[in-house]
Order: C-alpha cells, then structure tokens, then sequence
C-alpha cells in the first residue's frame, strides 16, 4: 500500500481537520460526517490523520487489536500473544457490504470443512481501536448504517446469529463522507455522528495550485515529501497526545455550562445529545489549544461542527445549516470581539 | 477523436495507468473499440462486469473447490492483484460496485478500462468511478477502419520516470485555471491531466513539459468534464463567480488543438482547444447524464439485491450464497439430511457432515418496494401566475410528507405545447423545489402530454423496482392535443385517453383541481385514472394531507 499523503501538507479545508483533530484528541464525541464534493481531500484526510497518529500496542494475534492478553475475548483463542506495535487501523467500508460482513458471523469455512462452530470476525473487529471510513455513507443501505451507529455509541458489538453469541470492543471513530446531491442520511443518523463538516472545493486558482503543487511533488518523490512535512506532522502528533493527556484537567466553568444550554435552546435542536457532543468537542478543543477552561471562544469554534446537523430540519431550507448556527451563536453568545474581553 | 490521442491514451495506460487510473472509454461495440481493446491485449487485461460476484473482485474461499477438497481453497480476487482489469457494462454498474472499484482505484495498483455504451442520457459512468479515471476516449465518431493500423503497446511500462519531468508554475496554473474554466469542480481533474502531461512529457523523451503535452492531456482528461455551450440553466451552480465567463467560439475554428500556440499557453486557448475536443451533443450527454445520476440517489442502489438480505422472510431456495445472498443453515443442513448415509459410504474423508453445493439453501425476503411519487404539474398561462404559486405551495406540503416517508419524488410540468421531464426520480428535496421554483408559467394547457409524460416515466421507475404513484395538479382546462395542436375537444379526449392509461399503469393516483371552481371535467378525468379528486379552493393544508396519506401509505 502507498504512503497516505502527510496531513500538515492538507491545503485548506480548516473545518474537517480541526473536526478530525478533535475526535483523535477524544474519541468519544462520536463520528465525523464530511459531507461534499469529490476531490476535496476527504478520504485522503482520514488516512493521512491515522498515519499521523502515534501506533497502538496490541496483542499480535488478536483479532481485536486488544492492548493486553487480559482484554482478549474469550472466543479469540489468540496464540501469537507478544505485544506488537501497529499502526492506527483504518478500515473501509465498501458499500454494498453484507451485515455479516460488518458484525462477523459463523465462519463457515471452518464450520463446513471442520464441523467446527466458530465466529469469523468481522469489519468492526478489525476496526476497534482506530477509524472506520465509509465513502458515499448515504449510498449505504439503512439498516447497516444502523447498526454502525449502535456499536459506535456502545462500543460493543454484540453478534447474536446462527447459534452464536459473541461480544467484543468495537470503539472506533466513524468517519462518513458522501456527496449531498446522491441523496441525503435520514436526520436520525444523521445526529447520532458527533461532528459535521461541509466541505467544498477551494474557489480562488492559488488554493487550486498550491493542491496541486504539492500532489505533485508527493507524487513525484514521496519519500522527499513526507521528510518535509515530518516536522509538521510530528507536532501535531505532540499536539494530539498532549491534549488527551490534558483533557481530563480541563475545567468546565458554570457559565459554559450555560452557554452550551442556552445556544441548544436557540437552535431548537432536539434531545441532550446536542449539548453534550457541543461541550465534549469544546472541552477537546480547549485540550489542544492548551488552555485550563473552556471558554466561549472554544464553543463559538466548534458550535457549528457539533450542531450544525442537529437543527430541526426544515427539508425545504437550502441555506446551508453551517449559516445558520454561525448567526444564531453570534445572536446567543455575542459577537466576536465582544465574547473576547 | 484523432487516432493520435487514441495512441496517446494507450501508451499512457502502458506507462502510467495506475497512476491514471484508467480510461473511460465511450463506444458502442464495433471494429474501432475492438482495435482499441486489442492493442491493450499485451497488457493482459481481465474482464470484469456488471454481473461479476462481489468474490471473485475481492477473493475469498472458493466453497464448491473447499468441498470436494475438504480443505480450504481460496481464489485470489480480481481486484487484489492489480493490473488491467476491462469493467464491461460500464454504464450499467450499480452504485455499490462503482464505490467498490473506485476504491480500488484509490488503494492503487489498478488500471482501470471501463467500457460505456451509455446511449440513453441518463446511462454512463457512475460519477464516483468517472471523477477517478484519468483518460477519456470517444469512439463513436471515427470510421470503422480508422484504427486498423493501431500498433500494439508494449506492456512494462516502467514506473513513471518522476523527478526527471516537472511541470513549471505557470502551467500548474494553466491546467487550474483551465479546469475552472469549464466548471469542473474537484481537484482530481487537473491532478490527473498535470500527471498525464507529465506521462506525455515521458513517452517523447523530453526533458520538459511542453505546451504541447499540455494541451493534449488537457483533451484526454479535462475535455469530457466541462459543461457543453452554451451554457444550459440546468448546469446552474456549477460556474464559479471569479472565472471570466468562457467565450463563444467557433468549435470549427481550433480543428486540432495539438497545434498549440507557441509562447504562452494562457488557460483560455486551453479551454477553446477543451471544448473543440468533443462534439456538443456528446458533451451535452455526459453532463445530463451526471445530473441524472446526482438525482436518482440512492434510489438505484438496492433494486437488485432486493429479496436477499432483509423484509418478510419467505421460504428458502436452492442457490449460492453470495454477497447478496445468506446462507440459510437450518434448510441447508435439512436438504443435505437425506444423503448423509450414502455419501458417508463413498465418502473418501469421514467428516460429521456431508455437504455438496447443491444442499445450498439461502435466505429469501420479501421487501415492499420503494414508492415514488410523480408530480405532474399544469403551468400553462390558463393556470394563472397565482394559482400556480398555490399549486407549488401543495406540492410542497406533500413533498415535506413524502420527506417524512422516504419516498422518491420526480417532477414532470406542462405548458405550452409539450410536457417535459424537470427532474427524474430523486430524493433531493432540495434539488426538487429549486426545479418548482424556477419553473416558469405560460402557454397553453397540453394535458395528454403532461399525464403520458407521467406514465412513461411511471414505467421505468417501476422496471427500477420502485413503486409509482401520481399526483397531478392541473385546472383541466386541456386545449393542446397530443401532437401539439390547438384544439379544445381533441386536447380533452387525447386527456381521456392518457388518463385511462394512467388508470391501468399507476392507479390510487391523486388529481388536485387547481381551478377557480372544481371542473366536472376533470372529476371525469379522476375516475378514469382512477384517482382520488380533490378541487383545491377548499383544500386546505390538513385536508390536503389527509387525502394524500393513503396515497403514500399505499
């Protein structure tokens, strides 16, 4: 496999870095949905980010990357049971994928050439602990979508089919990305991602050239590229890992709180799920600016990822949801400068 | 297309396909295409189609083989082990397979060629898969015994020679700005035609990338993306506001754009040699074609899997389990019960069951089809400017429904002599109202056109798998016979007539009289198409609702 394309060397596109940035900082905020056009960077951006990300330790013959021999489940009969050092997983979802497939079931090799009852593990298995990527997410048939959510949110997949019963982890950032004009994700799934970000090609011809000039120095000597960018990336890596470190530490003053209540109220958007992905994206971005509190600043920065795909849907309404979050946080929360004091 | 860009195109692919991508090749089957495929027969080139099983691109177990073997035999994918692999049937891929391959193509290695007979306009390339392969060949316009001289090429092509050629700045910024230009969005396009320059570049043994290479990777890989001239308003948004808007120009003018002009290759000449490249209509196809696809979502993707995975279960039947299709276990192990005493006796390996392939049983189901509701919609100038805003306000509030069901929404207007498509089968509400908004009043009232129109399209969603039903909006004021001619009585009866087909084709329709007072016309007409009639001055947005809740339910 090729070397993915060094993440620092990304341009533009600030809104989907900053967004997978924060859930590589915490991943429990949930998914990221990019939703645009094609050739925008969107798949390159997620395979560049797990590159970036410093390997995970697991167990060599685990079919869940479990870090220690302790967390192996027990239907995994590992044998190769030495710690290795792996890079983050990334796993794609190809559309038109079976459920199986996605869950893990019988295996039926063994079970017809063996007679033997034993569970193939599946995409989820092979993601646990890293990302799994769905290009064209709203071409995917419902049901698995579904199903992809539910295991994200639980962090566990349960497989209860042709006489089998098996649990294990399956904790992974789901990264979706799709082209609005095929066809839009039911608003139910659409606000069980954590972040949404709309991303468009670049407009003004320097962005466009400065792409393709450094796709095509990649192209051309990937090896030099990626030594140019090294610098770059190694900090952000830095940068990441020190504000999961410093997550934990980070304050959350009451009137935050407030904050995050009264923009939900604003924009009307339904449930608790609104407020929480909001204060946990703000908490990340607090992290990874190195700051103690979250501010509003903080809110004002990710209220549109968080929030932008959790309005209560007017399907009729073709301004973009980004807009629309922007003006009514400016309305909540005040204008810039003001905010800043 | 000149047999020069057609020998520039394989010689690419032999240099530098993978990196390419590939080619999308335009033709009906003929001696020109089948010269084209031969020269690529050094190459050694596997065929996958339409039909291919999802196993076969991606390897797996071979389960007949692992049988009789008694051990596992695997079959390594097409798609695993890289190379020239041939998509036949191109135009016919399903979403899914189109993502699969364009991952593929992604995860590199892979040279793709699709073939594309697409004829009707909304047939061609899915977009996923057009936006990735690099080189793009039109066939259709060349005599059959143009190519009979094509030589071969020759395969091993060594890996790009990289650092060797450069693009310099400037033209980086011709190929950007060119592909601005022709309101190409993405950056994959003039990523692939700097890549194919340099690929040019390479195959003449130059040191630079000249004006020349550019102008003929331009052709191969950024013509067939543009938007054909005149600009159409259906290619609305795509134009962006900071390029210069693109010239009229005599496409005769620039017969052959290898002939670049020598200095500077400002992005403009670019764009007139892009546009000289293809004929019109062709260019006219491919963007029609993409809109189409952009609007009939995802609406394709399940129609053939349908039946396998997921709904009621039915009884199982004998077959492969396959992608599409589970295994059911219990019936396989019941329909292998009988046997298992005399295929213990021959059995060569003693094994607790005995199973051949022909035990196989796999999972049915059975799935209501998707619902589509068409919109026929009466703009004519009898129908005036401010019924037909109170027209689109119904259509809104039903289309705020079929949202709320999922269902697919299509939009066919008339006016004037004929009735028109406005937007096919889609899920895009959004792409739905922008069509209604825009659509203009006017003219006189062709009626049969209008519900005919509805029924032909009826027809094809329903060979899609989905399940059509009408609503049509209308005064029944019909005045345009359906050859197009003013006549009042032969307009009603052509009505008649198109609605008692609509009353076989799509029954439980719904007929809303936008009329100042309800018309005994058109109630008339409601029967024969056996549809609900509702006259609009009384039908007030929860009445309008409740009419059409059973229509959708349906």
């Amino acid at each position: 496999m090729s070397q993915p394309f060094p993440f620092s060397a990304i341009v533009g596109q600030e809104a989907m870095k900053h967004a997978m940035v924060l859930t590589a900082v915490d991943p429990s905020i949930g998914g990221v949905l990019v939703f645009g056009d094609r050739g925008t960077g969107k798949s390159t951006a997620v395979r560049a980010l797990a590159a970036l990300l410093p390997p995970i330790r697991c167990v060599a013959g685990c079919p869940v990357n479990s870090p220690r021999k302790a967390d192996c489940p027990d239907w995994t009969a590992v044998e190769d049971t030495r710690i290795v050092s792996r890079p983050t997983p990334v796993v794609d979802l190809p559309l038109g994928v079976s459920d199986d497939r996605v869950t893990g079931a019988l295996d039926i090799e063994r079970a017809l050439t063996k007679g033997e009852k034993a569970f193939q593990p599946g995409l989820l298995a092979k993601a646990n602990r890293g990302y799994l990527y769905i290009d064209e997410v709203n071409l995917l048939e419902d049901h698995i979508v579904d199903l992809l959510l539910d295991v994200a949110q639980s962090g566990e997949n349960l497989v209860e089919r042709e006489g089998l019963s098996i649990r294990h982890p399956a904790r992974f950032v789901l990264v979706g990305s799709g082209n609005p004009e095929e066809g839009e994700l039911r608003p139910q799934l659409l606000d069980r991602f954590g972040l949404s970000v709309e991303v468009t090609s670049p407009h003004d011809i320097d962005t466009r050239v400065e792409v393709m000039r450094r796709r095509d120095a990649f192209d051309r000597d990937p090896r030099g590229f990626l030594k140019l960018w090294k610098p770059q990336d190694a900090q952000l890596r830095q940068d990441i890992l020190a504000a999961r470190k410093a997550l934990p530490k980070v304050s959350t003053p009451e009137n935050t709180l407030t904050d995050c209540a009264a923009l939900c109220i604003a924009l009307g958007s339904d449930g608790l799920r609104g407020e929480l992905t909001l204060l946990k994206a703000a908490r990340a971005a607090a992290a990874f600016e190195g700051a103690g509190t979250v501010e509003r600043e903080h809110l004002r920065r990710v209220a549109a990822m968080a929030l932008g795909h959790r309005l209560r849907r007017d399907p009729m309404d073709e301004s973009g949801s980004a807009a629309r979050v922007e003006r009514i946080v400016a309305d909540t929360l005040g204008p810039v400068r003001v905010a800043a004091e | 297309m000149t047999p020069r860009r057609i020998r520039d195109a394989l010689r690419l692919l032999a240099l530098d396909g993978a990196g390419l991508g590939g080619l999308w090749l335009r033709a009906r089957p003929g001696p020109v295409r089948d010269a084209v495929l031969a020269a690529l027969e050094p190459l050694g080139a596997r065929r996958i189609g339409p039909q291919t099983p999802e196993d076969a691109l991606s390897g797996g177990i071979d389960l007949a083989a692992t049988l009789s073997a008694g051990q596992v035999v695997s079959r390594p994918g097409i798609l695993e082990d890289g190379g020239l692999v041939i998509v036949t049937g191109a135009e016919r891929l399903d979403p899914a397979r189109a993502a699969r391959l364009a991952q593929a193509v992604d995860d590199g290695g892979l040279v793709l060629v699709c073939l594309d007979e697409g004829a009707a306009e909304d047939e061609g390339l899915p977009a996923a898969l057009a936006d990735r392969l690099g080189l793009f060949l039109y066939l259709d316009d060349m005599r059959h015994d143009a190519l009979d001289d094509l030589d071969t090429v020759s395969p091993g092509g060594a890996a790009m020679q990289g650092p060797d050629v450069t693009l310099a700045p400037d033209q980086v910024r011709a190929l950007v700005e060119t592909a601005a230009a022709l309101a190409i969005d993405g950056m994959r396009a003039p990523l692939l035609a700097a890549r194919t320059a340099r690929g040019l570049a390479a195959l003449d043994g130059a040191a630079t990338v000249t004006e020349d290479h550019l102008a003929r990777a331009v052709a191969l890989c950024l013509a067939h993306r543009g938007t054909p001239l005149p600009q159409t308003e259906d290619t609305d948004e795509t134009a962006e506001d900071d390029t210069p808007p693109p010239e009229e120009r005599d496409s005769a003018a620039a017969d052959d754009s290898t002939d670049a002009p020598s200095d500077s290759l400002p992005a403009e000449l670019l764009v007139a040699a892009a546009r000289a490249q293809l004929p019109t209509d062709l260019l006219r196809s491919l963007a029609e074609g993409r809109r189409a696809r952009a609007a009939k979502g995802s609406g394709g993707t399940g129609a053939a899997q349908r039946g396998h995975r997921r709904g009621r279960p039915l009884p199982a039947r004998p077959g492969r389990p396959g992608d599409a299709a589970r295994l059911d276990l219990v019936a396989t192990l019941r329909a292998a019960a009988p046997w298992q005493t005399i295929r213990a006796r021959t059995a060569q390996v003693p094994r607790l069951v005995h199973l051949r392939p022909a035990d196989f049983r796999i999972q049915r189901f059975e799935e209501r089809t998707e619902r589509l509701l068409i919109f026929c919609v009466d703009a004519s100038g009898s129908q005036a400017v401010a019924r037909l805003a109170e027209a689109k306000g119904a259509i809104e509030l039903l289309l705020a429904q079929a949202y709320a069901r999922r269902d697919h929404v299509a939009l066919v207007a008339f006016r004037g002599k004929a009735a028109e498509v406005l937007l096919p089968p889609t899920r895009s509400l959004v792409q739905t109202k922008k069509r209604l908004a825009a659509l203009p009043g006017g003219g006189g009232t062709p009626l049969a056109a209008g519900v005919s129109t509805a029924c032909d399209l009826a027809q094809i969603a329903a060979r899609r798998g989905l399940t059509p039903s009408l609503a049509l909006l209308t005064d029944g004021r019909a005045n345009i016979d359906l050859d197009g001619r003013p006549d009042r009585q032969r307009a009603q009866d052509d009505a008649l007539t198109a609605a008692t087909r609509a009353g076989r084709g799509l029954p439980g329709g719904i007929v809303i009289d936008t009329g100042r007072r309800p018309s005994p016309t058109l109630a008339t007409l409601a029967e024969r198409a056996a549809a609900s009639y509702v006259p609009l001055p009384r039908a007030d947005a929860a009445s309008l609702s409740r009419t059409v809740a059973p229509l959708l339910d349906g």
